[in-house]
């Protein structure tokens, strides 16, 4: 293992994500990973990973890092106004570091969450099979907690090449300035009147304070279901689910693996990037689409990926 | 005996474009659990399905688009439901030793109108099954409870629920594996523990797993 980075200032929330442990569900253990995937993968190709390479997942105000070597990293995601040495620098770009170099952020400006890729991908524990953090039980990642000032991150293979020019295009970079979610209707959206069912696809929804990792509480209507407790069944991240009471709850990437809940609508794949981008106190609204649209949507993103150079 | 063959249609509902559930019913059945179970691990050999996880009576699905459509899997399930299932093999047995002191047990005992020795022993009577294992890490859903012990869940959920304690709602019964909130009626706690993240898998029960808990003292 390479050390690369050390950590001067921890940010506000920076842990270690890869695309998470969809297997360990069966013992309640939740997939976890990068909430926006798009983001994540999009870091790792510029930076020459493959996808499944960690990332640091940098939530709303980024960490300032030191070289500890020479390196080329990436930065996706959110817009925190990234600087090299006090110069702004690009995102969505390959960054060459020289030993000594500084990488800050500042204000943001859009979004939630950054990702920073590092050629050769972010070493970390492995845990079920993912470098994950997953804060609950603190697992994964840095010992399974955020990063902390004084850290040393590392590579978990060198770099095969120390020139990278990747970049994605700036047409297809996302600004996250749209915040319509779209969703397919789901198993219980039957059980909701038409008056809630307009209320679901017509109302705008904020998100609460207490929203993090594991989901998002939504002020707006209350939308109260109508029928018979529900035996509980396996969740998945981007399900909009109904507790009693009626204040909806969208399903993120550490969400409870299992539930009784109604799920009424689920977000397709292309807007889970969307969402992660979402801070307490932003507004959002959900648009119900059909399975081929979802399909094409999924296809686009992957192409906006195929096109990183 | 094994299982009878269904005649039932299942229902499939998409979740998202990358997910769908498939329901096998609605009542809380050791039968339809054990059809769903079997539902699952032939689901999770399929090289278009990425995950397959049981639920009380369904079986949520995480599949690739790119190999397999909504409907063509939707069929595949439904004619792999219709196969009689292996028989299953009798699941892990544990024995859990409780303290029936939980801070819930005599407020259980009077809306019932019971004795508390009476919800002790009616609680620690059946050999329960563990339905399935989700919610939060090493969490098992585990049932029926007697009919006598059930009580709707708690109108205001409590923000912390202490770890190791043993929990009834509906027909259902569990133990908490960690502090979290939780709207179930707590009758006892235990020392055992049900989760460790050191071992793959971390959780001590697997779905199918036979439970009995027994009254202890300390």
């Amino acid at each position: 293992m390479d050390e690369v980075l050390k950590v001067e200032e921890p940010g506000l929330l920076t842990t270690i994500q890869d695309l998470g442990r969809p297997h360990a569900v069966a013992s309640g253990v939740p997939p976890g990973g990068a909430m926006d995937r798009f983001a994540h993968n999009a870091a790792n190709l510029i930076a020459g990973n493959e996808m499944s390479a960690a990332t640091l997942e940098c939530t709303v105000r980024g960490p300032r890092l030191t070289a500890i070597t020479e390196c080329v990293i990436a930065v996706t995601g959110a817009d925190f106004a990234i600087r090299i040495n006090g110069h702004e620098a690009p995102m969505w770009s390959a960054i060459a570091l020289d030993s000594g170099d500084e990488l800050a952020f500042g204000p943001r400006r859009a979004g939630a969450r950054a990702y920073i890729a590092i050629a050769g991908g972010v070493a970390g524990d492995r845990w079920l099979g993912s470098l994950s953090t997953y804060l609950m039980v603190g697992q994964g990642g840095m010992g399974g907690r955020p990063l902390a000032a004084g850290d040393v991150i590392s590579t978990a293979v060198p770099a095969e090449s120390r020139v990278q020019s990747g970049s994605m295009p700036l047409a297809l970079r996302p600004t996250y300035s749209d915040h319509t979610l779209r969703v397919i209707g789901g198993p219980h959206l039957s059980r909701l009147t038409s008056e809630r069912r307009a209320q679901l696809f017509g109302s705008v929804f904020t998100l609460a304070p207490d929203s993090n990792r594991m989901g998002y509480r939504l002020d707006g209507p209350r939308l109260e279901v109508a029928g018979p407790e529900l035996l509980s069944f396996g969740l998945v991240a981007g399900s909009v689910q109904l507790p009693s009471g009626g204040q909806p709850i969208l399903l993120m990437a550490d969400h409870q693996t299992a539930g009784g809940y109604p799920v009424v609508a689920v977000l397709v794949s292309a807007s889970m990037p969307v969402a992660a981008q979402l801070l307490p106190g932003d507004e959002l609204r959900f648009e119900e689409i059909d399975l081929e649209t979802a399909l094409r949507l999924r296809a686009d993103q992957r192409a906006a990926l195929a096109s990183i150079r | 005996m094994p299982p009878p063959r269904s005649t039932h249609k299942i229902r499939v509902h998409p979740l998202g474009e990358t997910a769908l559930l498939a329901e096998l019913g609605s009542r809380l059945d050791t039968g339809l659990n054990t059809r769903a179970i079997a539902l699952a691990a032939a689901l999770k050999k399929r090289r278009d399905v990425r995950q397959a996880t049981a639920g009380y009576a369904s079986v949520t699905v995480n599949f690739d688009p790119d190999q397999i459509t909504f409907e063509a899997l939707s069929a595949s399930i439904n004619r792999l439901a219709r196969k009689r299932p292996p028989m299953e093999e009798p699941g892990r047995l544990h024995r859990i030793p409780v303290r029936y002191d939980g801070p819930d047990l005599e407020a259980v005992a009077e809306r019932l109108g019971l004795r508390v020795q009476h919800v002790v022993q009616l609680h620690s009577k059946p050999i329960y099954r563990v339905f399935l294992v989700g919610f939060v890490p090493g969490w098992a859903y585990m049932g029926p409870l007697p009919e006598e012990l059930e009580l709707p869940r708690l109108e205001a959920p409590r923000k912390q629920v202490p770890a190791g304690s043993v929990a009834i709602a509906g027909r259902q019964t569990g133990i908490y594996p960690l502090a979290v909130p939780g709207g179930w009626h707590l009758i006892g706690r235990t020392a055992v523990k049900l989760f460790f993240p050191d071992r793959d898998p971390p959780s001590l029960f697997r779905a199918g797993d036979r439970v009995k808990f027994f009254a202890a003292d300390g």
